[in-house]
């Protein structure tokens, strides 16, 4: 068992849960989901994750917000993320890789495009 | 294929859809009341933004390509807005509002037929006017401003385009920052952000970089016309730490300023809905505002908490029902009987209760089998075979939870199923099979228990082939002679893998272990059958719920363990002489079959009435699951109860024949037995007794 914690952080609930079953297809991922960048952030600091999908464009607090936050503390330093992003938002998407993300996924979100990019940060 | 299989996903997206058209459109009537004094507020506008950007990911994801340019459009005009690139302005109003228009009929349409369309080109081309607009000047970005580049790296383009509304508007920047309790933090950031937003802007919250630890820090970048010691005395706490930047400093004082008492929104509020019903009304005829679905979202957490809830009241109940049986005993037989009387109703609305939470954690496989067909289509297609998937039973409805647990395993048997069990169009040919293949995947109900089949019409299981391999991986003996039963259970082996390169899709390391580990998690149990050259079956039995069991509970030694009572088929006293011995087992006669026994005492290491019970009567639960039976010999049968299960946790799940553990009304925690494991274990190599 690879036994991985994933955090997907994204408010929409399809969206989530159509991103969750792509990454229920590898093995041993465990995956708790958060609905916005402050629950994602709760989450964080109630357990350690090996790997974290989010949203940018959330409400209450963003993605960027989240990546940053996460890459500044020490236990998650080489954590890999991957944001999820829209075609159209390079911008944002540039920020969110500049901040410390690892890999960008765009929207709409194919799965199998999901597998290679978690396969390619991660021995799964 | 099934039509009820495809609509559940797309009833989730309605029903997403339409939460979302039903905030824009609210939004949409502040945001054109707005139109008049040119100010809109931020919020409002990037909720619209944020709606628009929503709908448009859900139909990129659902394929539906008209959607998805309508709504790319809607983002596209509405980004510019909120960026400040496009004028704000009444004819660009009425453009979002038909634009929205033909969201909700295109949405309204598709609810009922998932083909239909609209003729987007008028209404494109009116967003594409709009959205052509003279640009408002675009400021040198933030140049002269006083902020920690550390903090404007952080902001979207969209906060950093706000961050230049306030200044321009002469308001002056603060940095708030405050620290948190970590397990608040997020209630607390609400309520200081919902006080701050009568104030002015906040622009971002920001956590503040570092260990994630007990206490965690925020900054808000916050636009206001506040001066800092109004800011400390809004919201009074002492670990506020402000900076303030930007043009308007210190010094600016508002006039006769007084802190208002945050009444003033719910006001607003209030008004704008006296307007909401106006604005349906010019809502185009065609598309009715009422909601098309009548479905409602739960978080399984809420359902789980209230099933918890049910489930406390119905062990509360059973204490109840011993208090009155005590007064019976001891007191007033006349109180007594009214208290048994109010015992059986509240009893009965119990059972009410707990069959309606239930039933809203129902759900027809439907959604599962959904999933199914496109990964039917995708691995068909990426293998290049011909697929016919015959769906039957897609209403059959099972626990949410327990849907949520078998979609692996039932995706890994499927891909199976494909991959190895059907053959290439060219052998099938050959052989002189139809070309497509055909998989069955069927589901229906048997009792308390839901059965899911999977079959193909492949090659079958090779049974030579897998012999020869367990022998090569020394999982079994060179000479060992194997029913075909035993046969199919090496597949189920750890470390067993019919293929030695392992293929892409069915592979990436997943084995059949793992299924069946997941399947008998879930107190279920996987069968397989198959015929060489005519296709196999994986018969897949789950019991319908997990939450709530009737139990037969019994006593070993000195232990009391719990039995589900939907795999108890019947009890039995019996003599100890009537046991006799085939094959080095222990087995009964019962109405002509033979029944193989299992001493729990032996199982769990119980040895305390083991001498004794030569001379003693037993007591034996006969068990079944599918077609086998099974004997668990207990010394007591301490009757019925309903229980409620709890999971062991991580640290116990290894635990052998233990499904999880339950707690009786008294207070006591007991064990409940995995029935269908025991019973697997036990059989393993016995399968002469065709039992």
């Amino acid at each position: 068992m690879t036994g991985y914690k994933v955090l997907v952080v994204e408010d929409s609930p399809t969206m989530r849960q159509l991103i969750v079953f792509a990454l229920k297809r590898i093995r041993g991922f465990q995956i708790v989901e958060a609905n916005d960048g402050v629950d994602g952030l709760k989450k964080l600091s109630a357990e350690k994750f090996d790997l974290i999908l989010t949203d940018i464009n959330m409400p209450i607090m963003d993605g960027l917000k989240l990546v940053s936050m996460v890459r500044n503390d020490p236990n998650y330093k080489e954590t890999p993320i991957i944001v999820i992003t829209t075609e159209g938002a390079i911008e944002d998407r540039e920020r969110a890789l500049a901040l410390g993300a690892n890999e960008y996924i765009t929207k709409p979100i194919q799965t199998m495009k999901i597998l290679e990019t978690v396969k390619k940060l991660m021995s799964v | 294929m099934s039509d009820t299989s495809s609509s559940q996903a797309l009833k989730d997206f309605i029903s997403e859809t339409e939460e979302i058209i039903g905030t824009l459109n609210y939004d949409l009537v502040k945001l054109a009341d707005a139109v008049e004094t040119g100010d809109c507020d931020p919020d409002v506008l990037n909720g619209i933004f944020r709606g628009a950007h929503s709908i448009k990911g859900l139909a990129g994801m659902f394929g539906f390509d008209d959607l998805s340019s309508l709504s790319h459009a809607m983002e596209n005009l509405l980004d510019g807005l909120r960026l400040g690139k496009v004028p704000f302005t009444q004819p660009l109003v009425d453009t979002l509002f038909s634009s929205l228009d033909v969201l909700i009929q295109l949405i309204d349409g598709k609810s009922n037929d998932e083909n239909f369309t609209l003729d987007l080109v008028p209404i494109l081309a009116l967003i594409d006017q709009s959205a052509e607009g003279e640009a408002s000047s675009a400021e040198d970005p933030l140049a002269g401003l006083d902020i920690d580049p550390g903090i404007l790296n952080v902001l979207t383009e969209y906060e950093e385009h706000r961050l230049l509304e306030n200044i321009r508007k002469g308001r002056a920047i603060h940095l708030l920052r405050m620290d948190f309790e970590l397990s608040s933090f997020d209630q607390e950031l609400a309520e200081i952000t919902e006080q701050l937003k009568q104030q002015g802007e906040v622009v971002s919250t920001l956590p503040s970089a570092g260990e994630i630890g007990e206490r965690i820090a925020f900054q808000i970048l916050f636009g206001s016309e506040l001066k800092r010691s109004d800011i400390e005395l809004l919201l009074s706490r002492d670990d506020l730490d402000i900076s303030t930047c930007g043009r308007a400093d210190v010094e600016m004082e508002p006039e006769g300023f007084v802190l208002e008492e945050p009444d003033a929104r719910p006001d607003t509020a209030m008004a704008t809905l006296e307007r909401l019903p106006a604005a349906v009304e010019e809502v185009d005829a065609g598309s009715s505002m009422r909601s098309i679905s009548r479905t409602v979202r739960v978080d399984i957490d809420k359902l789980d908490l209230l099933m918890n809830i049910v489930g406390e009241l119905v062990l509360s109940k059973s204490s109840i029902s011993n208090i009155g049986d005590r007064i019976k005993a001891s007191a007033d037989k006349e109180l007594a009987t009214e208290l048994a009387k109010a015992t059986r109703i509240l009893e009965r609305r119990l059972h009410e209760l707990q069959k309606g939470v239930m039933d809203v954690r129902m759900v027809p496989v439907g959604q599962l089998f959904d999933k199914m067909t496109r990964i039917v289509r995708r691995v068909s297609n990426e293998q290049g075979k011909k697929v016919d998937l015959d769906i039957r039973g897609a209403d059959t409805e099972l626990d949410k939870l327990i849907i949520e647990d078998v979609s692996d395993p039932l995706m890994h048997i499927i891909r199976n199923a494909i991959d190895h069990g059907l053959e290439t169009p060219e052998e099938r040919r050959q052989v002189g099979k139809p070309e497509k293949g055909h998989v069955q995947l069927w589901a229906s109900q048997k009792g308390n228990h839901v059965v899911i089949e999977v079959h193909d019409d492949g090659r079958g299981i090779d049974t030579e082939g897998v012999r020869r391999k367990a022998v090569e991986k020394g999982l079994i003996s060179e000479g060992q002679s194997l029913s075909e039963e035993e046969i199919y259970d090496l597949l189920f082996m750890a470390g067993f893998s019919t293929r030695d390169e392992v293929s892409d899709m069915s592979g990436r390391g997943v084995g059949m272990d793992v299924v069946k580990n997941n399947i008998a998690a879930l107190s279920g149990m996987i069968e397989v059958k198959s015929t060489q050259g005519q296709g196999s079956s994986m018969i897949i039995t789950l019991p319908i719920t997990l939450a709530i069991i009737k139990a037969l509970i019994v006593q070993v030694g000195d232990k009391t363990y719990a039995i589900p009572i939907n795999s108890v088929l019947e009890t039995l006293m019996i003599d100890a002489d009537v046991i006799q011995t085939v094959e080095k087992r222990e087995v009964i006669e019962l109405r002509k079959s033979t029944v193989p026994l299992l001493r729990l005492n032996q199982v769990f290491g119980l040895d305390s009435e083991e001498e004794k019970t030569d001379e003693k009567r037993l007591f034996v639960a006969i068990v079944g699951l599918a077609e086998k039976r099974m004997g668990f010999v207990v010394d007591e049968l301490l009757g019925q109860q309903d229980v409620v299960i709890k999971s062991l946790g991580k640290a116990l799940s290894f635990v052998q024949g233990i499904a999880g553990a339950a707690e009786l009304g008294n207070q006591k925690t007991i064990l409940v037995l995995d029935v269908a494991g025991l019973m697997t274990e036990a059989l393993r190599g016995e399968s002469s007794l065709n039992v």
